[in-house]
């Protein structure tokens, strides 16, 4: 699937706190939580975007707190992919189990710039800066990965393969 | 082949003989935990699967800490949800607000984590049982709701970086600050997708509080969990609160390790992590006299008995300065128990503390002492990220118990030689 949208730039470290500070976490509502979307650093991110957009962000993107909240107000933002030059461990889990796709490409990353529109093909990890021509290919996933996304989540995922059928081998 | 102790604990809930960094294996879940603000989302994931029984109600933990005493009708709904499922699918390790504490003191407390160990937790802070000698590790909502219906995960094998303390602690320096330090060194990301294990002698004479804080903190460095080998002084405390059998791993000689790093202690002074990352660390001595407006003693890092004695030792016969809010919540209820019978409660009130109910607390910004625009705080939590504590412009900087009581009394960051 092709995705094409603008690019909003983020630099690295980009904690879970400031995805989605914990004073809001007392709801799980993706559309509430989309509202709060970078509610210290971009206030009023959610308005200043287009549905279709695409994050473009630095090392270590979604540090800190597990909470999938973090995900889940990107995704209802309307961002349809994130692209990084490298994610935090629980991020990155998160990202898949509830299928927000996201790339890691550390030359995407550092070329692309705020306002670029870009297009990404997420079944060859194919990233293209639209206004410069300049061609680039995300880490491949994991095939596990990869079966977690086909599945359409890793709830979907389990009902596919049974409560049993969970594993990696 | 010879393993870490990591990998050793994972190729045996895999059902393997071994394992390699990097595998992507199935896991068997020892026991699965989550929070009033993680559940939630857990349980509407669980629903999503289907109407199955939960895998086993005796290993899931559910510990209503984050927004409780309920803060508002949100956080109500919210811990009322889990309750109630809880209830309903018999959760035997559902901790109810007076019976209950911080999850992550909690369950080494109530003897429900032991050496060998595989915990899964919806809370990044999950790492913190690695101190004893458990793999634990933190995901997200999910991956939760997943293992409450399964009791099993994939995970990727991590490589393992071995940091090794050697020498003789300078006074004052605690667990806190040997992984501030260590933090500082290693960086946000230093330690991404690895598993950390905290080794050497120095880590042999510390108490079990000061190895939770440690491991607690792994997560800081982006790790997937840290661990420490068990010894004596982890049996003592694990015999006193389980009767299971313990199955004690340690690491191989000649295990590979991503990295080995030696840390000689001698020298290191108590340490500040400055505004606004756990890995932006500076001795004290370099610190100048910050002003501050809040001092906070607790949280899953820094609300054991031992903290808050430390605290009360530095605070005896001493007076919060003026215009400084020192507030001190206990670990869990058994902590503030014990912390009253032996007088340390007292004292704290006495200097001017104020006490809180056992939760997370101003932690992480959700209530309880939240900071306003300009206002700076010295925590001895894990996370000083921007807004973490209240308004985006205030500012956090991280410490020890003995650091956050002294500076309490001098009204700006000081140590208790300062006094």
């Amino acid at each position: 699937m092709r995705l094409q949208g603008k690019a909003w730039k983020f630099g690295d470290n980009v904690n879970t706190d400031l995805i989605i500070p914990a004073r809001y976490l007392n709801s799980s509502d993706k559309d509430e939580l989309a509202r709060h979307c970078f509610a210290d650093v971009r206030p009023g991110f959610v308005e200043m975007i287009s549905p279709g957009d695409i994050i473009v962000a630095g090392n270590n993107f979604g540090s800190g707190s597990s909470r999938e909240h973090a995900p889940l107000a990107i995704k209802g933002a309307g961002i349809s992919v994130l692209v990084a030059q490298s994610f935090a461990r629980i991020f990155y889990r998160n990202a898949f189990n509830i299928g927000l796709p996201i790339m890691e490409s550390k030359e995407a990353a550092q070329s692309i710039d705020e306002g670029s529109l870009v297009s990404v093909d997420l079944a060859t990890g194919e990233i293209v800066n639209m206004n410069t021509g300049q061609q680039f290919f995300a880490k491949p996933v994991p095939r596990f990965m990869r079966e977690i996304v086909d599945a359409g989540g890793l709830v979907e995922y389990v009902r596919k393969k049974g409560l049993t059928g969970l594993g990696a081998s | 082949m010879p393993m870490t102790m990591t990998e050793k604990i994972l190729a045996q809930h895999a059902s393997r003989t071994d394992v390699s960094p990097g595998d992507l294996i199935g896991v068997k879940v020892d026991l699965a935990m989550a929070n009033d603000i993680t559940a939630p989302l857990a349980i509407a994931v669980f629903n999503e699967i289907g109407k199955q029984p939960v895998f086993d109600p005796n290993r899931i933990a559910l510990i209503p800490d984050h927004f409780v005493p309920n803060k508002d009708i949100e956080s109500a709904a919210q811990a009322k949800l889990m309750r109630e499922f809880a209830n309903h699918h018999q959760i035997h390790h559902y901790y109810e607000v007076g019976q209950s504490g911080i999850e992550h003191v909690l369950l080494p407390e109530k003897g429900l984590v032991i050496p060998g160990d595989l915990v899964i937790g919806a809370d990044s802070h999950t790492c913190t049982y690695g101190a004893l000698g458990a793999f634990s590790t933190g995901v997200g909502s999910t991956d939760l709701g997943v293992i409450l219906a399964t009791g099993k995960t994939w995970l990727k094998v991590p490589p393992t970086i071995k940091i090794e303390y050697e020498g003789s602690l300078l006074p004052w320096v605690r667990g806190k600050d040997l992984i501030l330090y260590t933090l500082g060194t290693l960086g946000v990301d230093g330690a991404n997708y690895c598993a950390l294990e905290f080794s050497g002698s120095v880590i042999k004479e510390l108490p079990m509080a000061q190895r939770f804080t440690m491991t607690n903190m792994a997560i800081e460095a982006g790790a997937k969990n840290g661990i420490i080998e068990p010894d004596e002084v982890t049996l003592a405390f694990v015999a006193e609160r389980s009767h299971r059998t313990p199955l004690v791993c340690t690491s191989d000689p000649g295990a590979d390790y991503e990295k080995v790093i030696k840390i000689v202690v001698d020298t290191i002074e108590p340490q500040i992590a400055l505004p606004h990352s756990p890995a932006n660390v500076r001795p004290l001595s370099k610190v100048p006299h910050i002003s501050l407006d809040q001092v906070f003693i607790g949280s899953c890092t820094n609300g054991y008995l031992e903290d808050l004695r430390e605290a009360a030792t530095i605070l005896k016969g001493r007076k919060v300065a003026k215009g400084i809010r020192l507030i001190v919540i206990p670990g869990s209820q058994l902590i503030y128990s014990e912390a009253i019978e032996q007088g340390i409660i007292k004292t704290l009130i006495d200097a001017g503390a104020v006490i809180g109910p056992p939760c997370c607390g101003p932690c992480l910004g959700g209530h309880l002492g939240i900071l306003a625009e300009g206002e700076r705080a010295l925590s001895t939590s894990n996370r000083n990220f921007v807004g973490r504590m209240g308004h985006p412009k205030s500012e956090v900087y991280l410490a020890s118990p003995a650091i956050a009581s002294a500076s309490a009394v001098a009204g700006y960051i000081a140590g208790p030689g300062e006094l």
